[in-house]
């Protein structure tokens, strides 16, 4: 497959809260997109937000601000 | 792009259908709320896509079918209305959530539960119905056809034993509605549901529900109906008894629009069509070390799924790749359909599906299997 690499992932209990991370992203230029859910953190469906692992210390704080909700925010190589 | 996610919502659409809706919103006002011009277009449309809906099911009385928001709030209002403590209902492991969820609601009621099983292609274990039947089983509650698989289920033979043991027969026709053809008159179906937006091709928000002369359901939404105002209790009659307040008139306005298009077309050529294009897909993946696929994929009657995983990848990343390399839209992960996946040991994989329009094309086909075959060769390559 693809190289594979680190990222976190931000899961998410609903698709409107991935809606409101995605929408928020592009506003506050936060790096990342939404994907299926990994099969690693959850057997089902739905999004996440997938972000540069390096990358999210540096916006930790800006989504906690925003008042973004998600479930889990997990370290994974995908 | 390359939309093969019909089986989620068709893409593709004939264009008279988003015409219609534009069209709707200069013509019709709220059905049955009066006489002026603006409502009486709204009620003849509606009257209109009910016969039409009568035709494509072969439904001898187009008042019997009530308009719902999608196949779901129709399989709802059965569940919930036809059952109840310590009545039987006989289901399978093919189902849909739409299906199971409601059916888990009712045994949390008192309703009891039996699932046919099906075997490790999804093909339901037909005889296997005598053994769960039950003196108080009331009812059989199944789908036309997988949503994971593609499988078709040979409704003759499940009539047949609801005719013989006196069962109401309540079909999920969400996967086969404007694909397969299918006949309520020749089924002996007692309720059937369906969605406008798959098969059928008209716009997300439609759907609906056929019951039989003699059946009633308890609505579940009371309120609004234009006719019998002081009345305390709502209409009895369908299809009013099942369609409380304004119903979608934009929406029917497309299904109308889609219907017209499919009754021309033919259900026979989509299905053809639709299934030719799903044989070549399979026959192109087939041979693809590390490709697994799904289902019962030679059999001659199947919708245009086709459901698949790639060595041990995760179904998600491989749709995401697809999406992101190739442009082609897939549905991967879990498909509401647990029992199905628990049947097909992909509960933790997950599987990637692939459904075809009538209006997707040979090229992309073509070009799907490229991908697969690209992507089965990477994933090859790693496990070396």
């Amino acid at each position: 497959m693809r190289q594979r690499k680190t990222y976190r992932i931000l899961t998410f209990h609903t698709t409107t809260e991935a809606m409101a991370m995605e929408k928020s992203a592009i506003k506050h230029q936060i790096p990342g997109r939404l994907i299926p859910i990994p099969t690693e953190i959850t057997a089902g469906c739905g999004l996440a937000w997938r972000m540069p692992t390096e990358e999210y210390p540096l916006y930790e704080d800006k989504i906690r601000e925003l008042g973004l909700s998600y479930d889990k925010a997990v370290e994974l190589m995908i | 792009m390359m939309y093969f996610d019909h089986a989620a919502t068709s893409f593709h659409k004939p264009p008279q259908v988003a015409e219609a809706v534009y069209q709707s919103f200069s013509k019709i006002g709220n059905a049955g709320r009066g006489a002026h011009a603006p409502t009486l277009n709204a009620a003849r449309l509606i009257y209109d896509t009910r016969q039409k809906l009568a035709d494509l099911f072969e439904i001898s009385d187009a008042s019997r079918i009530a308009f719902t928001s999608n196949a779901t709030e129709s399989l709802n209002i059965a569940i919930n209305g036809l059952f109840q403590a310590g009545d039987h209902v006989i289901t399978t492991v093919c189902e849909h959530n739409s299906v199971l969820r409601p059916l888990y609601r009712m045994k949390q009621q008192g309703v009891e539960l039996s699932f046919l099983p099906a075997d490790e292609k999804g093909r339901m274990e037909y005889d296997k119905l005598k053994e769960i039947y039950r003196e108080n089983t009331k009812a059989i509650v199944i789908t036309h056809a997988s949503n994971l698989t593609g499988n078709v289920t040979d409704l003759s033979i499940i009539s047949a034993f609801a005719r013989r043991h006196h069962l109401l027969l309540v079909v999920d026709a969400s996967q086969t509605a404007g694909a397969i053809p299918l006949s309520v008159k020749e089924m002996g179906i007692d309720v059937l549901c369906f969605t406008g937006h798959k098969g059928l091709m008209g716009p997300q928000g439609t759907g609906g529900i056929y019951v039989r002369e003699g059946i009633e359901i308890a609505p579940f939404k009371v309120g609004g109906s234009g006719v019998h105002s002081f009345d305390h209790e709502h209409p009895s009659v369908m299809p009013t008894a099942l369609e409380a307040g304004t119903i979608n008139g934009h929406g029917i306005a497309g299904l109308n629009a889609a219907l017209a298009f499919l009754l021309e077309t033919g259900v026979e050529e989509i299905g053809r069509r639709e299934r030719a294009l799903a044989r070549r897909f399979i026959d192109g993946v087939r041979n693809i070390p590390g490709v697994i696929l799904y289902g019962d994929i030679d059999a001659k009657m199947r919708t245009s799924i086709v459901t698949l995983n790639i060595g041990e990848e995760d179904s998600g990343q491989i749709s995401d790749i697809l999406w992101e390399d190739y442009e082609i839209c897939v549905r991967a992960g879990a498909h509401c359909a647990p029992l199905m996946h628990e049947t097909l040991q992909t509960v933790h994989q997950g599987a990637v599906r692939f459904s075809f329009s009538y209006f997707n094309t040979e090229e992309e086909i073509d070009r799907a299997i490229a991908a697969v075959r690209e992507l089965a060769e990477e994933t090859g390559e790693e496990v070396i």
